[in-house]
């Protein structure tokens, strides 16, 4: 039985528009798949009507079903928000491509960490502090006492992307969903986090859909990649599949654009 | 080995109670040799091409453009400063105005260098292609707009913009147009240099190989020498001859770019190398 399964997902704007066209995966326990496209393929959407955060206005028809362990089927679409907010943190939940608007300016890190943590472990004083404490130490920020205690502006974006990390896993998701996470980060900083995130995933048995319009990043995390292009789905494979033998002209136009700048490292004489 | 048209000598910046944004910066732009900046966030990059565009004075040391300090209040020289680097920006959004015609945006460094204008006609010892066509300064209005008209016609054409996108505003493109769009306003006056800011990273991939493309053409045809600040390793390695690499307001490691990442010697070097992501070759 899939994680979560979505059957003939479509997106309409306000004006009509179809964003998202009759898409359709699925994600297993474990599993890990990167949703890979260039702006404007819906990919991003297609994640927040995994989570169902879509803007108003958007109508979403097709079926998204989330089953995670220990909690009922649910299907996500038309479903009513308290509904939702129950499935949110635990069955899934996101990190976003910037942590500088995912976390809230005015509240200390510790606390941010610290709400999920109490809400939904119920743990309170000493116990709900030593647990933030050591979700900050999972995601490898050092001294996290001080981080605990800073205004995200303190800090530094790649500490900032672990924070949001260590609040999406705070509440031990079923399904992690990651728009971009990297996307906003100096590339040493980049290397890191995606190594962190791929050891947390894969020691927590946790499922991941990742979103990047990078396939060399992609490349590195999952091992499953859909390639999306206008709203819907071109071709979806092994990694090694899509980036050796594309068969769409599209997949084949997009990994020779990757291509070209990854031979241009390899020319490069010793 | 050629003079350098841009050159960086000691160059130390920096603001008041705070550490410094460039120290001791050294290094030369030479024709025909494009060049990379790199480095991370708060390497000091934008800053340093800031001085190199005369948008904000070294605190010691000096920018010189063709051997001698940059001086931007003489006028003559601003003007000829300003002919032979002109730049482009990251965010093809912001950087063009959206209630300009296209016509319009192109042609604005003609019109602010004077085409027609004394300073102009002086210069003609570097005439060749689209420059040949100085006009002095007693030709008439019609015969000036036309001269303008047919240079944005050229410089469009030669980023691949049709003719009719003269009359078109910028919000009618894409990201890639615009920065062609962009592009082609930065060549339209014949620079020898142009300092590009992370050119490409706002756009998607496939589009960022053609305007990558499209700059290594004109390096080619038109003798145009790039200065480009990026944090993509692999895009200036397509493009680029030189290199140097920034960390923390410092020059850590410079040179022929085949030799700094085929063989490099400074540990943050090597982790910037080592953390490029790469595709899975799957050949054997």
């Amino acid at each position: 039985m899939s994680l979560l399964t979505v059957n003939g997902l479509s997106v309409h704007s306000p004006d009509g528009r179809a964003l998202v066209r009759d898409l359709s995966f699925s994600i297993g326990p474990g599993e890990r798949l990167g949703l890979i496209g260039e702006s404007g393929s819906g990919k991003s959407l297609t994640a927040l009507a995994i989570m169902g955060l879509l803007p108003a206005g958007m109508t979403v028809s097709g079926s998204v079903v989330l089953d995670a362990p220990g909690m009922p089927a649910t299907e996500v679409v038309g479903a009513p928000s308290r509904r939702l907010d129950r499935l949110r943190g635990r069955a899934a939940t996101t990190v976003f491509q910037e942590p500088l608007t995912a976390l809230d300016p005015l509240m200390r890190v510790g606390r941010q960490v610290a709400e999920p943590l109490r809400r939904w472990r119920g743990l309170r004083g000493a116990a709900l502090r030593e647990a933030t404490l050591s979700a900050l130490t999972e995601v490898r920020l050092s001294d996290p006492e001080r981080i605990a205690r800073a205004y995200p502006h303190e800090i530094s974006g790649g500490q900032r992307q672990r924070v949001a990390i260590a609040m999406a896993l705070a509440c031990e998701p079923a399904l992690l969903i990651a728009d971009e996470p990297t996307t906003a980060l100096d590339v040493s900083v980049q290397a890191d986090v995606l190594s962190l995130l791929a050891n947390l995933i894969a020691a927590r048995g946790m499922s991941l859909l990742f979103i990047t319009h990078d396939l060399a990043v992609v490349a590195g995390v999952t091992d499953r990649v859909l390639v999306m292009r206008d709203g819907t789905a071109v071709e979806s494979g092994t990694v090694l599949d899509i980036v050796t033998a594309p068969r769409e002209p599209y997949t084949r136009d997009l990994v020779d654009s990757a291509r070209t700048f990854d031979e241009a490292l390899n020319r490069r004489k010793p | 080995m050629s003079d350098p048209i841009l050159e960086a000598r000691d160059v130390h910046f920096g603001y008041r109670h705070a550490a410094p944004v460039l120290a001791g910066v050294s290094f030369a732009v030479r024709p025909g040799r494009s060049m990379a900046l790199v480095g991370e966030s708060g390497a000091g990059k934008t800053t340093l091409l800031r001085l190199l565009l005369g948008l904000a004075r070294p605190g010691s040391g000096a920018i010189l453009f063709d051997g001698r300090e940059l001086d931007l209040r003489d006028r003559a020289r601003r003007l000829e400063f300003r002919r032979g680097v002109q730049t482009v920006f990251q965010d093809p959004y912001s950087s063009l105005d959206p209630r300009q015609r296209v016509s319009r945006i192109v042609a604005e460094p003609l019109r602010s260098l004077g085409l027609g204008s004394a300073v102009a006609d002086r210069d003609t010892s570097r005439s060749s292609g689209l420059g040949s066509a100085i006009v002095g300064p007693d030709v008439s209005r019609t015969d000036r707009q036309a001269e303008i008209r047919r240079r944005v016609t050229a410089a469009l054409d030669s980023v691949g913009l049709p003719a009719d996108a003269a009359d078109r505003y910028p919000h009618e493109f894409s990201g890639g147009q615009r920065q062609r769009i962009a592009i082609a306003r930065a060549i339209v006056c014949e620079p020898r240099v142009l300092l590009a800011d992370e050119p490409v990273s706002a756009l998607d991939v496939t589009t960022r190989v053609r305007i990558v493309d499209l700059l290594a053409e004109l390096t080619r045809e038109r003798g145009l020498t790039v200065v480009m600040v990026s944090h993509d390793l692999g895009v200036v390695a397509t493009l680029c001859e030189d290199i140097a690499v920034l960390e923390r307001g410092r020059i850590v490691e410079r040179g022929a770019i085949d030799t700094v990442l085929g063989s490099p010697s400074h540990p943050y070097t090597r982790r910037l190398i080592a953390s490029a992501p790469r595709l899975p070759s799957g050949r054997s």
